[in-house]
């Protein structure tokens, strides 16, 4: 079995440099990256079992005494790769504001009240097929400094290993029919515009779960090594 | 719901300035670490190293926002994960490690130093860990290698090959004086006249 990752695949991702989000300007490599061969090193990745992930640390709502304010959330999803099989076992980290726009970090200064119930982090292993699911609560949009009344649509920031170092991810899952979609420098960022709707959420009303809470599908699609499937016929 | 083939991957998005409580807390917030700086299990063998550094911006100023991921071979040259066919992994060292920096841009990772891995054609590459970095202001994090000063074997590496001459200090680690343990020193720059050079993979 030959792996090879086509680097075709990385235009789905924004430029590094994107001026309307400001602090890429100095961040931003400028001389050109150098194109390399995949070995071993590249094309192998971390493998993490039941020691890094708990029984409950997908459930973000159940990590203190009470339970958090907020609208509360199911997220759940496919971790693909980009030849359309499922991912499994692949680790998946979240974090994000709470239901007011607050993080717990203590950079945040935004005047919202923070929640003594709601630490805002969670961690998921998807399963023999590649699906997760996360019990949060609904983000607030906040204001940030890039530029006048700058503010960042409602979103959940999730950290995705696949099977190979090359195939990490870092991205953030937004929310359907934000208002704020057009005035988002990261979210726009993504300049196709299929690519960027991937970043969107679905509502899913078929597992929404009645008298409790609404649910949101992600699906997550990493790079594909291209190479043949088994056959199990 | 399966997948359908040629959709595209999703695409990345910046890890942010609020990353700590959930990736690398250390303590300082009510959550569990998944992964810490020390990547060294008490029976690995190797040589114990420290790898250490700092992170600047175009301006020169310290990025004490990013996070640091490093992947390395074991002593004998082998990655523990079983897509690696000639592992025989005979501890639990694992690889893989993860960092935030400081205030100063500074990092610092507790690890062994990795044996050769082969490249494509077979031949032994030099040793070296890979590095991503992510951070506030970087919509997709950036790769790149940290190789040893001193090495014999950086001469012929195939991926060194590929850099300028002149920018390939950018990727070797500066071992420091001292007695004890290594210590190496890796800084990173993002931008500018010593910007390291990063791999596009």
């Amino acid at each position: 079995m030959t792996l090879t990752y086509s680097t075709a695949s990385n235009t789905a991702h924004p430029p590094r440099l994107s001026p309307a989000y400001k602090s890429t300007v100095k961040r931003s490599p400028q001389k050109p990256l150098i194109i390399m061969r995949h070995t071993l090193s590249e094309l192998t990745g971390p493998v993490y079992g039941h020691e890094t992930v708990r029984e409950n640390d997908h459930d973000l709502t159940t990590q203190h005494k009470g339970e958090p304010l907020g609208e509360r959330i199911i997220v759940h999803g496919h971790v693909l790769d980009e030849d359309g099989r499922g991912v499994p076992n692949a680790l998946v980290e979240v974090w994000q504001a709470n239901a007011c726009g607050r993080y717990v970090h203590v950079v945040d200064q935004h005047p919202a009240p923070l929640d003594p119930n709601f630490t805002g982090a969670g961690r998921a292993q998807t399963d023999g097929d590649g699906y997760y699911r996360f019990v949060t609560v609904k983000p607030g949009a906040y204001p940030w400094g890039n530029h006048h009344n700058a503010w960042r649509p409602a979103h959940v920031h999730f950290s995705v290993f696949g099977h190979a170092f090359i195939s990490r991810l870092v991205t953030q899952m937004y929310f359907p029919g934000d208002p704020l979609f057009p005035f988002d420098p990261i979210f726009n960022s993504v300049t196709d515009e299929k690519a960027r709707q991937r970043m969107v959420s679905a509502f899913d009303l078929e597992n929404t779960q009645p008298e409790w809470a609404l649910c949101y599908r992600f699906n997550i699609v990493l790079r594909g090594s291209g190479a043949t499937p088994m056959e199990t016929k | 719901m399966s997948g359908i083939k040629g959709q595209g991957i999703t695409p990345s998005q910046t890890v942010g300035p609020y990353f700590a409580y959930g990736l690398t807390s250390n303590g300082k917030y009510d959550w569990n670490d998944a992964f810490t700086n020390n990547l060294v299990t008490p029976d690995a063998s190797g040589d114990r190293i420290r790898v250490e550094g700092r992170v600047f911006d175009g301006d020169g100023q310290p990025v004490p926002d990013c996070m640091l991921e490093i992947w390395q071979a074991d002593a004998q040259g082998r990655f523990s994960d079983p897509r690696d066919k000639r592992a025989l992994p005979n501890s639990a060292f694992k690889g893989f490690g993860r960092c935030g920096t400081d205030a100063n841009g500074g990092y610092a990772f507790d690890t062994i130093k990795p044996g050769p891995v082969p490249d494509p054609d077979g031949k032994p590459q030099a040793p070296h860990i890979l590095i991503a970095v992510f951070g506030r202001g970087m919509l997709l994090h950036l790769y790149t290698r940290i190789y040893f000063d001193g090495e014999a074997d950086n001469a012929a590496d195939p991926v060194l090959a590929l850099v300028p001459s002149d920018r390939r200090a950018t990727l070797i680690a500066v071992r420091e004086p001292g007695n004890g343990n290594a210590v190496y020193r890796f800084d990173i720059h993002l931008q500018g006249d010593n910007e390291t050079v990063f791999f596009d993979v």
